[in-house]
């Protein structure tokens, strides 16, 4: 059987060794997980990992040193693409953090911050378990069930100006979109590499993804 | 549906070992800090804390590759405090697994730190643990202020103002803890979680002082804190994490089954 290479971009910033593990626990036989900032192996792998953290200011500054801008755009547009966390905001046209960000633009749609009344019991950052509703049937859903639980933390949300693209939505005051996915590419707000069984599901059905 | 409150076993770790007694009936070396949380794990706790004691280098490089050990399989957040001074104390624990950090004294000496801290990493993995007593006398407003050293050197600074200071500052959260309810068990000071709380927009995590499954679900309704810290009712096998859980459910309490 042919080994199967997915690459975790690392652009040097994040945890990514967290989700590396994740991927590789549920890794099966023939898949090497690889965490690259090498746009040739990127170029060259079945399927991307895109992990992200912090804000988005500095990911994409990261992604522009690193020169991972372009391999990023490419693969979310051909492979097999799992965008997290700030691996999906920056996927977006522009992000409101930072004084307002160009972000990669291979969704369209902007990122906002979470507003609530001045004296709401809601907090910022949204940090902790919180369900996600399956919107759209997805092989990434495989065995894993309707509102289930997952780890998020973040202060600003995706908003796609094509509603159809929204998989999974949640609600934290309001509801906002927490999952996108689009022909070969699928971005989750919360962290699959945290998330105990629902999140390593995830990981082993996105590794069994052909993309389609 | 919404966001589920949650609960954050705490365990004490001395060169790479649990120390402080856990203990459960099944596992062969409650000192493993593998065992321990993948056992916490299994009982459904939300995160887990580890705080590091240790005083050497070399005892804190054993704990470096503890947490390497535990983050390769436990996929629930990690938070490690204890000994976090610089932004490459951090970059060594997020690079070794964990997901956020706790700064506790080191803010007190430098509270730039805390800001060059979420700057380099970002708010999400900074959590800041502030130790506090009350220092105001039961006729006078409640007031508490900010303790070092265990509980035993006091620095004169106001618990309520450093919260907002610390937010202001990028802090993803506050790990609040009484002092004066540490290790009594007889609940969280719930004024002071509350105070603070209710005077920051970022989660607090009350801390200090759990004796029994009540008290847990008290820091959320009454302390309005957004998670629960305990060490020892989960240690000694008094309770597991999920007989928590449903005796926070039966006071109305959203939580992750």
């Amino acid at each position: 059987m042919d080994q199967k290479l997915v690459a975790v971009i690392d652009y040097g910033m994040g945890n990514l060794r967290s989700v590396s593990k994740a991927a590789e626990h549920m890794a099966p036989d023939n898949t090497r997980i690889l965490v690259t900032h090498n746009p040739d192996e990127i170029a060259d792998a079945d399927a991307v990992i895109f992990p992200g953290q912090g804000a988005a200011k500095a990911c994409m500054g990261a992604l522009q040193e690193t020169g991972m801008i372009h391999p990023v755009i490419q693969a979310a547009q051909e492979k097999p693409f799992l965008g997290i966390c700030m691996g999906l905001q920056v996927l977006m046209s522009h992000s409101d953090e930072n004084q307002g960000i160009k972000c990669l633009d291979v969704i369209p749609g902007n990122v906002k911050h979470f507003e609530f009344e001045e004296n709401s019991a809601l907090k910022t950052p949204h940090m902790g378990w919180n369900q996600i509703h399956q919107t759209q049937e997805h092989p990434l859903w495989h065995n894993i069930s309707q509102d289930s639980r997952f780890y998020f933390v973040h202060s600003y949300y995706v908003q796609p100006e094509n509603s159809g693209i929204i998989t999974g939505q949640t609600t934290h005051g309001t509801t906002f979109p927490s999952v996108l996915s689009h022909n070969n590419l699928f971005a989750i707000q919360a962290h699959p590499e945290k998330s105990a069984d629902n999140g390593l599901q995830l990981f082993k059905n996105f590794l069994q993804w052909n993309g389609q | 549906m919404s966001l589920a409150k949650r609960i954050i076993p705490c365990l004490d770790v001395d060169d790479g070992r649990v120390v402080k007694g856990v203990q459960f009936v099944d596992i062969r070396d409650a000192g493993d800090p593998v065992e321990v949380a993948k056992r916490y794990d299994q009982q459904g706790a939300d995160e887990i804390t580890f705080l590091d004691i240790t005083a050497t280098a070399h005892d804190r490089n054993t704990t470096v590759h503890m947490v390497e050990q535990v983050a390769s399989q436990v996929f629930i957040p990690l938070t490690v405090g204890g000994g976090i001074r610089s932004v490459e104390d951090i970059r060594t624990m997020l690079n070794a697994g964990a997901d956020k950090v706790a700064i506790n004294s080191a803010a007190i000496f430098n509270p730039a730190f805390v800001k060059e801290a979420c700057d380099a990493f970002g708010s999400q993995c900074i959590v800041v643990a502030i130790d506090a007593k009350k220092v105001s006398q039961p006729d006078e407003d409640n007031k508490w202020e900010i303790f070092t050293h265990g509980g035993r050197k006091e620095t004169g600074i106001d618990a309520v103002d450093w919260s907002r200071r610390m937010a202001c500052l990028g802090a993803g959260e506050l790990l609040v803890t009484s002092m004066d309810r540490d290790g009594t068990k007889i609940g969280f000071d719930l004024e002071l979680t509350r105070a603070i709380s209710d005077t920051v927009s970022i989660p607090v995590i009350a801390s200090g002082g759990v004796g029994e499954l009540s008290h847990l679900a008290k820091g959320i309704t009454e302390g309005h804190a957004e998670a629960v810290l305990a060490a020892s009712i989960f240690h000694f096998g008094e309770h597991t994490v999920e007989e928590a859980k449903l005796a926070m459910q039966k006071e109305g309490i959203e939580v992750r089954l």
